[in-house]
């Protein structure tokens, strides 16, 4: 059964959430990938502000394909995650709590969810037509010049994202594995 | 001799460029579903459902299946009686790419430098390789490939000794080590033989044939079964979620090679393996 989320991501719901929970995500995120997670934390050093709040704030790790006319946007799934390890505890520093994107991700980013009770949402790789029909809005808010990997600030309705990581550092990847390994047995 | 505009082949490149990304091959869709059939755990099931419901969005309303457009490889089998007139190839290939790209509203993914960086803004240059084979027709084959899965292959230059089992122990830690990274399921291509960089290239063009087709070589084709089967109970499963499906397919390609090595390279792809072929 999924789980229904009203963004933004407040603590006590990030709490809630658990490895392996199917979710339907609503409300406003930010996406972003290496260049773009650079950027925000040369800003952060230099004591600047980012292009958004990111209080309790989504990030989807991803580039999309340029919106066909009549688009919202064009195809948009996940990018590999594990690029932007270096950059998410800093975000989660400032409040960021959620990520959305695929793949593993380094022990220090799993210590910092723990810290700050961050989520890490995976969305399916490679769907990204069928990603695309969950995003209603697109503005791009910074980072022009990046192209596909400009900031852009989405709202997506009902979401489809099973929860990777949890805020406990449980992780899906591992625990959906040795379920399967041990069922067969 | 035949003559054949570059033109001609800066058109087809384009169509190609456009069509494989927004339609997958049906041999890999034949996979995905039966896949799908045989799987037994529940949130791989589900996995599978959004996977098929992607592609045949992408294809119904001509939009591309994944949003990593690739890098355009570019493969092309040209006929020694050939001549072609009215350009260079290269740029007619590369023109071929910017237009397609462009119209097909594909992502631009490729930067001018690989330390400095900078987007080229256009998807140039092709991954561009020529083969000169016989006949007077140019055969053009356009693999967009995306860098999740890139990222997570691999190549090792074995010692002879090392044998069969040195290889089959490769590919197992090679899936294991990418795990969830490469959007599985996966088409696995091994290029066994060469030298270092033929048995890169081997390992691509496994990726490039049909998950339909077996090895030629019956040794090959037992091996490219066995080990389907070996990494299909690693229980990595769609996504790396778990489950039973973590590879559509197992494509294995050889060369003769040295009496001193045994090169070994692993090129992964998504489940979005992609390719489309016209010959001129």
């Amino acid at each position: 059964m999924e789980k229904r989320i009203q963004l933004p991501l407040t603590e006590e719901v990030a709490k809630s959430l658990r490895a392996g929970d199917s979710v339907l995500l609503t409300g406003t995120i930010y996406t972003s990938r290496d260049a773009g997670h650079k950027r925000m934390c040369e800003t952060l050093a230099r004591g600047e502000e980012l292009p958004f709040d990111p209080k309790d704030a989504t990030i989807y790790y991803v580039g999309p394909t340029p919106a066909k006319p009549g688009q919202v946007i064009g195809s948009a799934g996940p990018t590999t995650s594990g690029r932007m390890d270096a950059y998410a505890p800093t975000m989660m520093s400032v409040g960021a709590r959620g990520m959305i994107g695929k793949g593993a991700r380094l022990p220090e980013v799993v210590e910092a969810m723990k810290k700050y009770s961050g989520v890490y949402f995976g969305a399916i790789g490679g769907a990204g037509a069928l990603l695309a029909k969950c995003i209603k809005k697109c503005e791009l808010i910074a980072y022009e010049d990046l192209g596909a990997e400009a900031l852009r600030e989405l709202y997506v309705e009902d979401m489809p994202l099973v929860v990777i990581i949890d805020s406990e550092g449980r992780n899906l990847y591992e625990d959906g594995k040795a379920a399967y390994l041990s069922r067969k047995k | 001799m035949r003559e054949i505009q570059a033109q001609q082949i800066t058109d087809v490149v384009e169509k190609l460029c456009i069509e494989a990304n927004q339609f997958l091959p049906k041999d890999v869709q034949g996979a995905i579903r039966r896949c799908r059939e045989c799987e037994d755990w529940d949130i791989a099931k589900g996995v599978l459902d959004q996977i098929i419901t992607n592609f045949e969005i992408a294809e119904d309303e001509q939009v591309p299946i994944c949003q990593d457009t690739g890098m355009a490889c570019v493969f092309l089998e040209i006929g020694q009686d050939v001549h072609i007139v009215g350009g260079d190839l290269r740029e007619a290939v590369d023109e071929g790419v910017r237009r397609g790209y462009d119209k097909g509203y594909l992502r631009k993914s490729v930067v001018k430098d690989p330390v400095r960086r900078g987007n080229t803004g256009d998807n140039t240059p092709a991954m561009l390789y020529t083969e000169i084979v016989p006949g007077e027709k140019i055969k053009v084959t356009v693999g967009p490939k995306g860098f999740g899965s890139e990222n997570m292959s691999a190549i090792r230059m074995f010692k002879p000794s090392a044998g069969i089992q040195g290889i089959k122990d490769f590919i197992l830690e090679t899936v294991e080590t990418a795990g969830p990274n490469p959007c599985p399921p996966m088409v696995v291509g091994v290029g066994i033989g060469g030298t270092f960089d033929k048995c890169a290239l081997l390992a691509k063009k496994a990726l490039m044939r049909s998950t339909d087709i077996r090895n030629p070589d019956p040794y090959y084709a037992e091996l490219e079964a066995e080990m389907l089967e070996k990494i299909n109970s690693l229980g990595i499963g769609p996504q790396g979620f778990g489950g039973k499906t973590t590879a559509l397919a197992l494509n294995i390609e050889t060369l003769p090679t040295h009496i001193a090595g045994m090169p070994c390279a692993i090129n992964i792809n998504c489940h979005v393996t992609r390719h489309q072929t016209e010959v001129i």
